[in-house]
């Protein structure tokens, strides 16, 4: 049975259920406990929980992260939070030197099972020290596994999949989807936490997203369906691995592909899955695939030009037509 | 202190200098290759040190963990074949010199990112305090991680939620190549911690009763609920920062006055401080090492025929130590990609 969660309420309840479930979870980041998370995704665990396992920290990003490091190294789940994405710089080197290479550098005699949660993204006019994206760096980390759900459902799901492995992992949460509703069924058997999902099936063109995109996205193609374009779209949910499975089926299919991401386009996230995907699926495609990304500049202030450095659900509809209409002239000529 | 601690302690001495100045030997060699930061004029610290914890405490240590782990107990065999890259090494030959680990003696890593040693010391005792188990967990640092933001961030957290953590600074008074008074305002590393309300004393590292003596108090006061501790070990190493680093910008006669210790130091005292050969080496090789060996003996715990009855039994493990290296088959990538990813093993991930 579902019920109507708001994105942060459904990652709430699979902290709670986790830490019901298992005395070994537990998490600590700034603001988590007393105050309740600055997203409200801790809101009520200090109470049921206590502060061992539900640690307020000091504002020392790269410190509480290497804790989470050395917890897991014994057993420990804990579950990091870094209040926003744009912090997770300080936090590198405990991710990236620490968490992604302990299991290969101790010869497979050590596991880190440490998720990190972050809000990030562009939300509303936070400027550009707070309205950053850095999964291309992230995916570009041996170790790491990167979780980028877009809808209540998925971040429940993902969540407590993230806690219960073994791997160190990384779920990058949207600050504009928080308050965004959807059904959770808490019973529902959840598919592998990186499968990418058909959100929408179609035949003339793939678009290839993920987090709040794959969300514009469906808009999109909603829009497209009018003008007689009917579009795929595929959400990933995963960045790392990425499922080429399922991109490259749909793509075999419809022939044309539009990679569609927030973050910066140049040796962005979908550069990867843009170049991947022309490699396996070359001889299957129409028309060479399309990036659609943010600019490759610091996210301004002013919102007209915050809006204007990301794809928004026009660009998306305007992109796809052209993929489209490229692909059919190129076809008669 | 019962016999057999002292003559435990000093064979490890014994065994790390005789393992260090082999690995020198073979890193010359070619057998073994990348950075290598030798442990020669610290044996004290680690002898001192690991012998006061028990076995269900951690050790957390550094890049200059090769003597760590051979006092905690890890063969020979394995620290030396991990330095030869060989699939029979400690960590599999994936490590190498800087990332040596043992769990099943709770030796939980070498780690080469200056100062990384503190969060993650942290994050086990933070584990060790949740479950309200006696456990300890020593961290060790260098003088050089005393000015990294982690280094701070994990005192205040220990300190803060009273976790059970012994810091051992190693102070050989050199970040790689940069003096103490060159890279530290308050060069006085115990000064510094007692701001975190941490207690904090300075003692003479070279001498390894006096450093298994303050262990053992620190070690007590951590499981009677003390809350974290520090103490800084003031030690030399006769060679340079790695094998890559002659270290010739530390003046002659203050290498002179460390070996001045002892009468054999005092030989070579008109000796230019050139890059050392080992047989330099196993002439200074009295030091620490020679300082303990004068107490055992005066005290009439140790005949000289014992010392050099240990210091053969040591060259013996060394030389088999190298023998089962070189003979030792190399890992495969097939065995790397094993190992990044046998956590998820059993996992579907699509």
């Amino acid at each position: 049975m579902s019920q109507e969660l708001l994105y942060w309420q459904a990652l709430n309840r699979a902290m709670d259920h986790e830490m019901a479930a298992d005395d070994s979870v537990f998490t600590l980041g700034e603001d988590v406990g007393l105050y309740g998370g600055s997203y409200r995704v801790t809101e009520g665990l200090y109470a049921k929980y206590g502060e061992w396992r539900v640690r307020d920290t000091p504002i020392s990003e790269n410190g509480f992260t290497g804790l989470g490091v050395g917890a897991a190294l014994v057993g420990m789940r804990p579950v990091v939070e870094i209040m926003t994405i744009n912090f997770m710089l300080l936090a590198l080197d405990s991710i990236v030197n620490g968490a992604a290479k302990i299991p290969l550098m101790s010869g497979g005699r050590l596991k880190v099972p440490l998720v990190v949660r972050v809000p990030g993204g562009i939300a509303r006019q936070l400027a550009a020290q707070h309205a950053q994206r850095l999964e291309h760096t992230l995916m570009n980390v041996p170790g790491l596994r990167i979780a980028v759900p877009s809808t209540p459902q998925d971040a429940y799901w993902q969540l407590r999949q993230a806690i219960a492995s073994d791997d160190p992992i990384i779920l990058l949460e949207h600050e504009l989807l928080y308050f965004t509703k959807g059904p959770v069924d808490f019973a529902a058997e959840a598919p592998p936490m990186h499968r990418a999902i058909v959100r929408r099936q179609g035949r003339d063109v793939t678009i290839v997203s993920y987090s709040r995109h794959a969300v514009l996205a469906q808009d999109a193609a909603s829009e497209l369906a009018k003008e007689g374009i009917e579009a795929a779209v595929i959400d990933l949910r995963s960045l790392k691995p990425v499922d080429w499975d399922t991109c490259a089926a749909s793509v075999e299919k419809t022939h044309r592909l539009l990679v569609v991401e927030e973050d910066c386009r140049f040796a962005g996230a979908g550069a990867e899955i843009s170049a991947a995907l022309t490699e396996r699926c070359f001889y299957s495609l129409d028309a060479p695939v399309q990036r659609l990304a943010g600019l490759d500049i610091p996210t301004p202030y002013n919102g007209a030009l915050e809006a204007a450095s990301i794809p928004q659900i026009a660009d998306i509809v305007a992109a796809a037509r052209q993929l489209c209409q490229a692909a059919s002239e190129s076809k008669a000529a | 202190m019962e016999r057999e601690t002292l003559h435990r302690m000093l064979r490890d001495m014994l065994l790390c200098r005789a393992f260090e100045e082999r690995a020198a030997e073979e890193y010359s060699k070619g057998n073994i290759v990348g950075f290598l930061h030798l442990y020669p004029g610290e044996e004290a610290v680690a002898a001192g040190v690991i012998n006061a914890a028990g076995p269900s405490d951690y050790i957390v240590s550094n890049y200059r963990e090769h003597g760590h782990a051979l006092v905690r107990g890890t063969p020979a065999r394995e620290v030396m074949a991990e330095l030869f890259g060989k699939a029979t090494g400690m960590s599999r030959g994936m490590g190498g010199s800087m990332h040596m680990f043992d769990p099943e003696r709770r030796f939980m890593g070498g780690y080469a990112i200056v100062g990384q040693t503190c969060p993650i010391a942290v994050g086990i005792a933070y584990a060790v305090a949740m479950r309200g188990l006696p456990e300890v967990v020593i961290c060790f640092l260098g003088d050089g991680a005393v000015n990294q933001g982690t280094f701070h961030e994990s005192l205040n957290m220990a300190s803060l939620w009273r976790l059970p953590v012994l810091f051992v600074c190693e102070n050989n008074h050199y970040a790689i190549g940069t003096e103490i008074h060159r890279h530290s305002a308050v060069p006085e590393v115990f000064k510094r911690v007692a701001a975190y309300n941490i207690p904090a004393e300075k003692i003479d590292g070279m001498d390894v009763l006096k450093v298994h003596e303050a262990t053992k108090h620190a070690l007590e006061r951590i499981r009677r609920g003390g809350g974290p501790q520090f103490i800084e070990c003031e030690t030399y190493r006769y060679r340079g920062h790695s094998m890559a680093d002659p270290g010739t910008y530390r003046p002659a006669v203050e290498l002179k006055a460390y070996q001045s210790w002892d009468p054999i130091a005092a030989a070579i005292r008109d000796v230019e401080f050139k890059y050392p050969t080992p047989e330099e080496l196993a002439e200074v090789g009295s030091d620490n090492v020679k300082l303990f060996v004068d107490h055992l003996i005066d005290g009439e715990h140790l005949a000289a025929a014992d010392v050099e009855e240990m210091k053969q039994d040591v060259q013996k493990i060394v030389d088999d130590a190298v023998q089962f290296a070189l003979q030792s088959a190399k890992p495969t990538m097939d065995s790397a990609m094993d190992y990044l990813n046998h956590a998820h093993r059993h996992e579907v991930l699509m």
